[in-house]
C-alpha cells in the first residue's frame, strides 16, 4: 500500500486511490466541480489541482492523479491556491451575475466556491457568452449561459441512468451541453442532473422560483412511490412541501431518486380530504364532523357479525395504522385482511417467499440475474439503475422472461409466456446452466408474475429455480421479490393478510358483490374499482379523493406521508421511519390516532394511547420491527405451489404508467404532464403555437 | 551544413519519383528484413543510441518513448499510430514527406511497428491533405503487392497492416490522446494522463503515438547506425531536421539540415535572406505558432535545437519558422495566433476552453490600443493562470506566444497604447 504525505500529514491508502480520496479520507477536502464520487472521473473543471512532487512543475488534477509511493502533496501551497484562484477566475467571467434570480442561489457550489477563492472585482472587461436554452423535459428547467461544462449531467445519464442523450457539441468556448434534437430526456431518473449540476444551469422545473432553501425546513424520511423506500429529504415551507431531494443511503438508494419521489409531491396540494364526509339519504357526500362520521359508521356495523366485515390497506399504508386497523378488525372478530390490493400470491407464513432477499446492495455482488415478469425500470427506478451499475461492471448475464421492455442495459430475452420459466424450471433452458455456473445467481420476480390466477405456482416454479441453480447458499440468498407498493412487505410483515377461514381481497370483492359482507374498511386502498363492491357500507379512509374515496359511505381523511410519523418496510424488508414534515391538512388527522378514536366510540378502545406503544405493539406482533434501517435475513424454507402455470397466458406487467400509480401520483400535475409527454409521446417542446 | 550524403529525405521536393519503384532507387526497402532480425530491442536500443527526439514538437527522446511499451504482448494487443495530423502553423514538413516519400513512413512503420510488438498500424492524416493521403494509400498498396507489409511482411513473419485514417480538421486532433480518441471515433478531445497511452491507449490498449517526421527517419538511423545520426548535431540535440522557413522571406522553403544550424544562417542560406536584408528583421517564430516569438537580437545569434532554443525562452517546436520583418504589426500577428487558439480549443477544461477567448479579446485590444498599460500585466497574468492548468498542451500553446510578445515587445505594445490613448484625448478635446 503507498504511502503518501499530504499536508505534512501522512497516510497509507489503497494503491489506485486517487489524491482527493486520499486527502478526504484525512479530512482535506479540495474544492472540485466535476468530480463526483458516483461518476466516472472527467478531470475538466481544473479546480481540485494540487501541488505533487515528484513531479512535473505544475499543478496537478487531484481527483484524476492516482496516488504513488513517497508523493508528497500541497493542497494549500502558492501554486495550488494560484491555479485554484485562476481556474475560479475563469469560470466566472462568462458566468452570469444573476444569483438574486437564480434558483441554485444558497445551495451553490460555485456561489459557495467564489466566496473561497474568488476575486473581490473582476478583471474581465469584454463581453460574456450567452447560450440558449434547452429543452429536457417537464422536470428539468435550463439556463445554459450559467453552465460551466462540467459534463456531470452528460456522464449520469449515459454512465447511470443509462440513456445517452446528452453531449458536448462545439468547441471551445462555443461548446454547449445538449441533447441536440431537443426531446424530453427520456429518463425516469432525470431529476437527479438538478442534483449533481453544482451552478443553476439545471434547476428543478416545478419548483423553479417558488423557495429559497433557506426558507425551507428540512426532513428526513422514506419515500413511498415504490417499494424500494428510497431515502428523502423533505423541503417544506409553512404547511406545504416544496419539493424532495434524495438523501445517501448506499445500501438502497445511493443518493438517486425516481422522477416520481421527486416530483409527484404537487399532488400533496390537490383532491385533498380535509373534513370527514358522511353520505346522506340523497346518496350525496356530505362533510361532516368527526363525531358525526364515527356515529355513521358505528350505527351500521351494529350488530353485524366480524365474518361479515372486511379490511383492505392500500399500497401507501403505514405500518401503524395497518397495525391498528388489524387490532381493530380482530376486536370486531374479523379476519378478512388483506393488504395485497393485486393479489399477488406469496406465502405471508414464510418471509423468504416476499422479500428480495439479495438486499438492493446484493445486486452489485450477483453474477447472473433471471427477471420474471417485471420492468425493474418502473417498478423501481432505482433499483434498477443499481442492476445497470452492475451489469457495466461486466461479467453478469441477465435474461428476462415477461415482456420485452428497455431496462437500459443488455438482456437476453427468453420469452413471454410461462412455457419459457417452465423450461427454466426443467433445466431443459440453457439459461438455467447459465444460472447453476454462476457463483451468486439471482432471480427477481416481479408482482406482475404473482398475481395472474397461478401466482402460487409461479412462486413455486421460482422457488425451484432458486434450489435446482444453487441460489441459496452461505450467506447468500438469491431469490428476490420485487413489490410495487411501499405497504406490501410492512402489511405481511405484521400479518395484514386473512386469518384462519379470512377472505383474501379477491374474496372479500366477490363477497361484496353478493351481499356476504356488509362493511369494507378501506385503509387508503384505491386500486380497487367501487362498483365491485355491490352495496357493502364502504369506509373509506385516506387523503385523496380518489377512487376509494368515490365510492365510499364515510370518509375519514387521513394523512398522507409527508405529514405523518410512520414505518414502512421496502421490498429488502428493511424497517425505515418515515417523518411528519407537515401536517395534515384542516381536520385530516394521522392514520393510527383515527383508529384509535374510532375503536374508543365502539367500545373496544385499542391498548396503545402513543406512538412509541404501538410501535412496541409492532415489535411484539413480528421482531422484525425492532430492527430500524436494518434487514433481518428470513429464513430458506420451501413455499409456493407445485402444479402447472398456465401457459397460454402471457406475463403482464403491473404497471402501465409510470408517472401514476397511486393516488398522490394522479393528483400530481406534474405527473399528468410527465404522462402527456413520456407515456402519450409528446416529446418535443412546444413551439407557443400548440394549443 | 549538412552534407548531401547525409541527406535523409532525398526527395523532399518530389523533382523524383515517390512510387515503390523511385523509392527503391533511392535505397528505400533495401534490406527491411534485416533490419528486422536485428530483433526488438537492439532496434529500440539503436534508436536510443540515435538520440533522436520527436519531431512532433515536444521532443520527447522516440526510444525511451518506444522502451515503455510491454515488453511482452499480453491479452489486449499493441498499436502503433502515426501523427500525421499536421496542423501546427507555419508547418508543412510531414505534408511533403508523405507526397514525396510515403515509402520512407511505411518502410518506418512496420520496423517501429515489429519494435514495439504491433501488427496494426494507424496513420492518421489530416482531412485537408488529399493528395497526401491519395499518395499514401497508393505506397501502401504497393508496399502490400510487394510483400512488403501483410501477411509475413518483408519475409519476416511477422504480419503487418497499415491503415490510413482521415481527420476531420481539428488542429486538437494533433494531441496524442485527443487522436486516439478521434480514431476510435469519440470527440477529439484530450485524455487525462495518467494513464499514458503506452498502458492505456486506443481502444484501451499499448499504443505509441509518433509523429511522421520520427518514424520515416527510423530505417535510415538503421540502416547508417545511430552512432552516424548521433554524430550530427550537437549532444542530445542530435541528426538531421526538415526545418519549414515561411514569412519574410526572399525564397520559403522545406529544407533538410543539421540540428543546430544558427537560425541566421538557415535563413540566409537556405530561404534567400529575409526581405530587404537581415537587418530589416523585427522578429522570428522558431518553431510553429505555439513557441514565444524572438526578437532580432536573439535571432542574430540563436542555434535551432531544442536546447538552445529553450535558454532563450522558446523552443523548437515543429521546426517551422516564421519570419517577419519591420513590415509586419506584430501584435496584430500574435492576436490572430490567439484567434486561432481560441477557435481549436476543445472546450473540455476551464482555463482553456475560457482562457483564450479573453485573450483573444483583450489582444484585439491591444493590436488597436484600446487598453490601458496595466493590462499587458494582467494580461501577462492570465496567460500564467493557463499555462500548466489544463489537460492538455494547447493551454500552453495559447499561453506562449503572448507572453513571447510580452516578455521581448512590451514596448512595440505600450507605444501602441499611449499612441492611441494620446489620438482619442486629442479627439476628445
Amino acid at each position: 500500500m503507498p504511502k503518501l504525505t499530504i499536508d505534512g500529514i501522512e497516510i497509507e491508502v489503497e494503491p489506485g486511490t486517487t489524491i482527493l480520496q486520499a486527502a478526504e479520507r484525512l479530512g482535506i477536502e479540495i474544492p472540485r466541480f466535476c468530480y463526483h464520487e458516483r461518476l466516472s472521473i472527467a478531470g475538466n473543471c481544473r479546480m481540485c489541482l494540487v501541488e505533487v512532487q515528484p513531479g512535473p512543475p505544475k499543478p496537478a488534477a487531484s481527483c484524476a492523479m492516482p496516488v504513488a509511493e513517497g508523493m508528497t502533496v500541497k493542497t494549500n501551497s502558492p501554486m495550488a491556491l494560484k491555479a485554484r484562484k485562476g481556474v475560479m477566475e475563469f469560470l466566472l467571467i462568462n458566468h452570469p451575475l444573476d444569483c438574486p434570480i437564480c434558483d441554485q442561489g444558497g445551495e451553490c457550489d460555485l456561489q459557495d466556491q467564489a466566496i473561497a477563492f474568488g476575486a473581490d472585482k473582476s478583471r474581465y472587461a469584454e463581453a460574456k457568452r450567452a447560450v440558449t436554452d434547452k429543452y429536457l423535459g417537464p422536470l428539468v428547467k435550463t439556463e445554459m449561459t450559467r453552465c460551466i461544462h462540467c459534463t456531470r449531467c452528460i456522464r449520469f445519464a449515459t454512465e447511470v441512468a443509462g440513456v445517452p442523450e446528452l453531449g458536448a457539441t462545439g468547441r471551445g468556448e462555443h461548446m454547449e451541453v445538449t441533447n441536440y434534437v431537443e426531446h424530453a430526456l427520456h429518463s425516469e431518473l432525470s431529476g437527479n442532473i438538478v442534483d449533481l449540476c453544482p451552478v443553476g444551469a439545471l434547476t428543478n422545473k416545478p419548483y423553479s422560483f417558488h423557495a429559497r432553501p433557506w426558507e425551507l425546513k428540512k426532513t428526513e424520511s422514506i419515500d413511498v412511490f415504490d417499494a424500494v423506500g428510497s431515502n428523502i429529504r423533505i423541503d417544506s415551507r409553512g404547511p406545504q412541501v416544496m419539493r424532495v431531494l434524495p438523501r445517501v443511503n448506499d445500501d438502497v438508494n445511493e443518493e438517486w431518486i425516481s422522477d416520481k419521489t421527486r416530483q409527484a409531491v404537487d399532488g400533496l396540494l390537490y383532491r385533498r380530504l380535509d373534513t370527514p364526509y358522511v353520505r346522506g339519504a340523497d346518496g350525496k357526500l356530505k362533510p361532516a364532523t368527526w363525531n358525526e362520521a364515527f356515529k355513521a359508521i358505528a350505527d351500521r356495523i351494529q350488530g353485524v357479525p366480524g365474518s361479515r366485515m372486511a379490511a383492505i390497506a392500500g399500497d401507501l399504508a403505514d405500518c401503524e395504522s395497518m397495525m391498528a386497523l388489524k387490532d381493530l378488525m380482530t376486536a370486531f372478530g374479523s379476519t378478512n385482511l388483506d393488504c395485497r390490493q393485486d393479489g399477488m400470491k406469496v406465502d405471508p407464513a414464510i418471509r423468504a417467499s416476499y422479500l428480495f432477499n439479495s438486499t438492493i446492495a446484493g445486486i452489485e455482488e450477483a453474477d447472473a440475474l433471471l427477471i420474471v415478469g417485471a420492468n425493474p425500470r418502473w417498478e423501481a427506478a432505482v433499483l434498477n439503475a443499481r442492476i445497470r451499475k452492475r451489469w457495466l461492471a461486466g461479467g453478469f448475464k441477465v435474461a428476462l422472461v415477461g415482456q420485452a421492455v428497455d431496462l437500459t442495459y443488455g438482456y437476453e430475452h427468453l420469452g413471454t409466456n410461462p412455457q419459457t420459466l417452465q423450461e427454466v424450471v426443467d433445466g431443459s433452458h440453457p439459461f438455467a446452466a447459465v444460472l447453476k455456473d454462476a457463483k451468486r445467481p439471482m432471480i427477481i420476480v416481479g408482482s406482475g408474475a404473482l398475481m395472474r390466477d397461478d401466482g402460487d405456482v409461479v412462486l413455486g416454479a421460482c422457488w425451484k429455480i432458486a434450489q435446482a441453480t444453487g441460489m441459496v447458499a452461505d450467506g447468500w440468498n438469491g431469490f428476490n421479490v420485487l413489490h410495487t407498493a411501499a405497504s406490501r412487505v410492512g402489511g405481511l410483515d405484521l400479518g395484514f393478510v386473512p386469518g384462519e377461514g379470512g377472505r383474501d381481497t379477491r374474496a372479500i370483492v366477490e363477497g361484496a358483490a353478493k351481499g356476504e359482507i356488509d362493511v369494507v374498511w378501506l385503509l387508503g386502498a384505491d386500486e380497487i374499482a367501487g362498483e365491485r363492491l355491490g352495496k357493502a357500507f364502504v369506509v373509506y379512509q385516506g387523503h385523496h379523493g380518489d377512487r376509494g374515496a368515490h365510492r365510499a359511505d364515510v370518509i375519514l381523511p387521513g394523512a398522507a406521508y409527508t405529514e405523518k410519523n410512520a414505518t414502512w418496510v421496502n421490498t429488502e424488508g428493511r424497517v425505515q421511519r418515515g417523518r411528519l414534515a407537515v401536517f395534515p391538512p384542516g381536520e385530516a388527522r394521522e392514520d393510527w390516532t383515527i383508529l384509535r378514536a374510532f375503536s374508543d366510540v365502539v367500545g373496544k378502545t385499542l391498548p396503545y394511547n402513543s406512538l412509541a406503544q404501538l410501535r412496541d405493539r409492532l415489535t411484539a406482533a413480528n421482531p422484525v420491527f425492532g430492527a430500524v434501517d436494518r434487514v433481518v435475513p428470513a429464513e430458506w424454507r420451501a413455499f409456493g405451489i407445485d402444479g402447472v402455470m398456465n401457459t397460454s397466458k402471457a406475463f403482464a406487467l403491473p404497471i402501465e404508467n409510470f408517472y401514476m400509480t397511486d393516488a398522490i401520483s394522479r393528483a400530481s400535475r406534474t405527473m399528468a404532464e410527465c404522462t402527456d409527454v413520456y407515456i402519450n409521446g409528446n416529446d418535443q417542446k412546444k413551439t407557443g403555437t400548440h394549443d | 551544413m549538412l552534407r548531401d550524403q547525409d541527406r535523409i529525405f532525398t526527395n523532399l521536393y518530389g523533382f523524383h519519383d515517390w512510387r515503390l519503384a523511385g523509392a527503391r532507387a533511392r535505397g528505400d526497402w533495401d534490406g527491411t528484413k534485416a533490419l528486422i532480425e536485428k530483433g526488438r530491442d537492439a532496434i529500440i536500443k539503436e534508436v536510443q543510441d540515435s538520440g533522436l527526439r520527436g519531431r512532433g514538437g515536444a521532443g520527447f527522446p522516440t526510444g525511451l518513448k518506444w522502451s515503455f511499451m510491454p515488453k511482452e504482448v499480453g491479452e489486449r494487443p499493441h498499436y502503433l499510430v502515426v501523427n500525421a495530423d499536421e496542423g501546427e502553423p507555419g508547418t508543412c514538413k510531414d505534408r511533403d514527406l508523405m507526397r514525396h516519400d510515403p515509402h520512407k513512413l511505411i518502410e518506418g512503420c512496420l520496423i517501429a511497428s515489429y519494435a514495439m510488438g504491433a501488427h496494426a498500424c494507424y496513420i492518421y492524416i489530416r482531412g485537408e491533405f488529399v493528395q497526401e493521403a491519395l499518395n499514401l494509400e497508393h505506397a501502401i498498396a504497393e508496399a502490400r503487392e510487394a510483400g512488403l507489409i501483410g501477411p509475413n511482411a518483408c519475409g519476416t513473419g511477422w504480419d503487418f497492416e497499415c491503415y490510413v485514417h482521415r481527420g476531420a480538421g481539428a488542429y486538437i486532433c494533433g494531441e496524442e490522446t485527443a487522436l486516439i480518441n478521434s480514431l476510435e471515433g469519440k470527440k477529439g478531445q484530450p485524455r487525462l494522463k495518467p494513464p499514458f497511452p503506452a498502458g492505456v491507449g486506443l481502444y484501451g490498449c499499448p499504443t505509441t503515438v509518433n509523429n511522421v517526421e520520427s518514424i520515416a527517419v527510423v530505417p535510415t538511423i538503421l540502416r547508417r547506425g545511430g552512432a552516424w545520426f548521433a554524430g550530427l548535431g550537437r549532444p542530445k540535440n542530435s541528426g538531421t531536421k526538415v526545418f519549414c522557413i515561411s514569412g519574410h522571406v526572399n525564397k520559403p522553403c522545406n529544407v533538410e539540415e543539421e540540428m543546430g544550424i544558427p537560425l541566421k544562417e538557415l535563413i540566409e542560406k537556405h530561404a534567400g535572406g529575409v526581405r530587404g536584408g537581415w537587418d530589416n528583421l523585427l522578429a522570428v517564430i522558431p518553431g510553429g505558432s505555439s513557441v514565444p516569438v524572438l526578437d532580432k537580437a536573439v535571432s542574430d545569434t540563436v542555434l535551432m535545437d531544442f536546447d538552445s532554443l529553450r535558454e532563450v525562452g522558446s523552443g523548437l517546436g515543429t521546426a517551422a519558422v516564421m519570419v517577419m520583418d519591420k513590415s509586419t504589426d506584430l501584435i496584430k500577428v500574435i492576436a490572430r495566433l490567439s484567434r486561432f487558439y481560441m477557435h481549436e480549443s476543445c472546450g473540455q477544461c476551464t482555463p482553456c476552453r475560457e482562457g483564450t477567448g479573453w485573450l483573444w479579446r483583450v489582444m484585439e485590444r491591444m493590436a488597436r490600443g484600446e487598453a490601458s498599460v496595466e493590462e499587458i500585466d494582467m494580461l501577462f497574468d492570465v496567460t500564467k493562470q493557463i499555462e500548466g492548468h489544463t489537460i492538455c498542451a494547447l493551454g500552453d500553446a495559447a499561453a506562449w506566444p503572448v507572453q513571447g510578445l510580452i516578455r521581448r515587445f512590451r514596448p512595440v505594445m505600450e507605444a501602441r497604447i499611449l499612441e492611441r490613448n494620446r489620438a482619442a484625448a486629442g479627439a476628445a478635446a
